[in-house]
């Protein structure tokens, strides 16, 4: 998909008419509104990158304080990592935590992760661990690809079913 | 003790979490994917997923608890009732990661898990139990012997057992043998246990219950009693205190036997001595004793002014308890009706579904414990209670109409509810008198049915 904007309006709106167009059956779209011009075409042109990304459904974040007088202090360990509701997820396959419990990248402290943001796996590669008091729980990549994202930081508390690593499939 | 987490759900984790709040203590829910919108949810500091749907994975997972209430900073877990309350396991798994455990040690979780030796406990210490034969009996003749000695009718009980199966009430001893045998023939086949043993068969009984609590130097006091002699197959329905049926005396007597097993098993923090009671001769004999908060205690809280789950929290933090027994006034009379999502109608069968309206009443001298509101959805997963409707007035009539009153004004919609069945008990003679037992509700089938609305 391509677009060509003006300044006049905003990311969000863009994001929302491509979300309309793609939803819809159409190959190429043309919409002019006075000085804005956007032309989109399903298949693109050769060699451009998309601008865009698919909406991700985004897990809720659940660290709310909603009604609360004193909101907990700030305290690293205090903070379990809920997905922010506005960080863009890369597109591809989402590894999701089977389990709530502590991320680590790699197998021992000091040693190298696991797995960097363009690492190469197979299916059955270890691309981190959980551990769950003292269980090493390893987590698989599931999928041949490349790891187009990793989602949380290193010893942080993980949520159930929030997403760990993102990767992108081989073809 | 700094931050709290809460290890349940429903109305007692927001009661938790009031508390909590209440101390100044930061609050952690957590929550399972049912429960995402949860009030629970919403109304802590901070709140994590845990796991799917099912108990086994999320409220009962002692793992993900565990890794959950360190991974947040917690210093402190509160088990509510019913889910891990009871499990003595969990105590000491969070005892051994350095978390506080909002509740007894686990050694006195364990006294009074297992049932029988329970009994022997209570038994030694010269607390009465319900007459009986000494464990497990192996023949009829054995059967025929401990009859004699306690008297008919007898109860015949399957030693594995629960849910009525394998039990007989025997009122003869002609009849024992056909007992004896279709019992133990049941019991083998519900538990693959045939073992028996035999009580004494208390008709026309009261539940009747003492709050106890105690602090880490010992101190314990007990806040007077609960009857809780209106349920259903063991599901209580309907609380109220003071007891219809217990005088100052034995109101005392009852409390100095539950206060003697507290001491006797080194117990700390709140809990709840259970009697069965005969209301003509005044005896009343020890069941079980419930290591945790119960669902029923803001009767206590309302009749005594004592704040029981920050009580829980604070002695837990190492405070003392800070009152005694002579401190403890019993002010008028206080009422809880459990609303639940059952339709009375059809065998109280659960009723889960949308909460399309939810107005509870309001007013002086109403309390409504609840995580319900208009467009919550009650989910199959969890139990079916809706919201505890807690009334307090200055004596009995009073406190019965005020409950007809804030039950009439309880307007809910999408669910089947357990309103109109409390309405219809309120209105009945045999509640009105102070006349019912444990076993009321299932013989009077005009009071759990009613007309067809």
């Amino acid at each position: 998909m391509t677009t060509e904007t003006a300044m006049t309006i905003t990311y969000e709106d863009v994001q929302n008419i491509l979300k309309i167009i793609d939803s819809s059956a159409l190959e190429e779209v043309h919409l002019e509104l006075g000085d804005f011009k956007l032309v989109v075409r399903r298949h693109g042109v050769p060699g451009a990158s998309p601008t865009i990304e698919p909406a991700a459904t985004p897990a809720r974040a659940t660290t709310g304080t909603a009604g609360s007088s004193s909101a907990p202090s700030t305290r690293e360990s205090a903070r379990p990592v809920a997905p922010s509701a506005s960080t863009p997820r890369a597109h591809g396959v989402e590894i999701k935590a089977p389990m709530v419990g502590t991320f680590y990248r790699a197998p021992a402290p000091g040693a190298p992760p696991f797995v960097e943001v363009g690492s190469i796996v197979d299916e059955d590669d270890t691309v981190c661990i959980l551990e769950v008091m003292k269980l090493m729980n390893s987590i698989k990549a599931g999928c041949r690809g490349r790891v187009a994202e990793i989602c949380v930081e290193n010893a942080t508390l993980v949520e159930f079913g929030s997403t760990l690593l993102v990767i992108e499939p081989a073809p | 003790m700094k931050r709290v987490l809460i290890a349940n759900r429903g109305e007692i984790a927001v009661r938790v979490i009031r508390a909590c709040r209440q101390l100044g203590l930061e609050t952690v829910a957590v929550f399972s994917t049912a429960d995402r919108e949860a009030a629970h949810t919403r109304l802590a500091d901070r709140a994590i997923c845990i796991g799917p749907p099912p108990a086994a994975g999320s409220y009962l997972n002692i793992p993900a608890l565990v890794t959950t209430a360190l991974g947040s900073g917690c210093d402190a877990v509160h088990p509510g009732y019913g889910f891990l309350a009871e499990n003595a396991g969990f105590a000491e798994t969070c005892e051994e990661h350095g978390l506080c455990f909002v509740g007894p040690p686990p050694s006195a979780i364990q006294a009074m898990g297992d049932k029988v030796r329970a009994r022997e406990l209570a038994a030694k210490i010269g607390v009465s139990v319900v007459p009986g034969s000494d464990g497990p009996i192996a023949t009829l003749a054995e059967t025929a012997s401990v009859g004699r000695r306690i008297g008919y009718p007898l109860l015949l009980k399957a030693a594995a057992g629960g849910g009525g199966r394998g039990m007989r009430v025997v009122r003869t001893e002609s009849a024992l043998a056909d007992a004896f045998v279709g019992a133990q023939a049941e019991a083998g086949a519900a538990f693959g246990d045939p073992t028996l043993y035999a009580e004494r068969f208390l008709e026309r009984v009261r539940h009747v219950e003492i709050q106890v609590v105690a602090d880490a130097e010992g101190a314990a006091v007990h806040l007077g009693e609960r009857d809780c002699s209106l349920q259903r197959r063991h599901q209580k329905l309907l609380e109220e205190a003071p007891s219809p049926a217990v005088t100052p005396a034995l109101r005392a007597s009852m409390g100095d036997a539950a206060l003697a097993l507290v001491r006797q098993i080194g117990y700390r923090n709140a809990g709840t001595v259970e009697f069965v009671l005969e209301p003509a001769s005044g005896r009343f004999y020890f069941i079980e004793m419930n290591t945790r908060i119960q669902v029923e205690h803001p009767v206590t809280e309302m009749l005594t002014g004592v704040d029981l789950v920050t009580t829980q929290l604070r002695i837990a933090a190492g405070e003392p308890l800070g009152f005694g027994q002579a401190d403890v006034v019993m002010r008028g009379h206080a009422i809880e009706c459990r609303i639940n999502a059952e339709d009375p109608a059809l065998d109280f069968r659960p009723g889960p579904g949308l909460v399309t309206r939810w107005q509870p009443p309001l007013g002086e001298g109403i309390r409504i414990d609840t995580h319900v509101a208009a467009g919550t959805t009650v989910t199959p997963f969890y139990d079916s209670l809706l919201a505890k409707v807690v009334v307090a007035d200055g004596d009995r009539p009073a406190a019965i109409a005020r409950m007809r009153r804030a039950l009439a004004d309880f307007d809910v919609q999408g669910v089947p509810t357990t309103i109109a069945f409390h309405r219809r008990v309120l209105e009945h003679p045999d509640f009105v008198a102070g006349r019912v037992h444990t076993r009321w509700v299932e013989e009077d089938r005009q009071a759990s049915r009613g007309p067809r609305e």
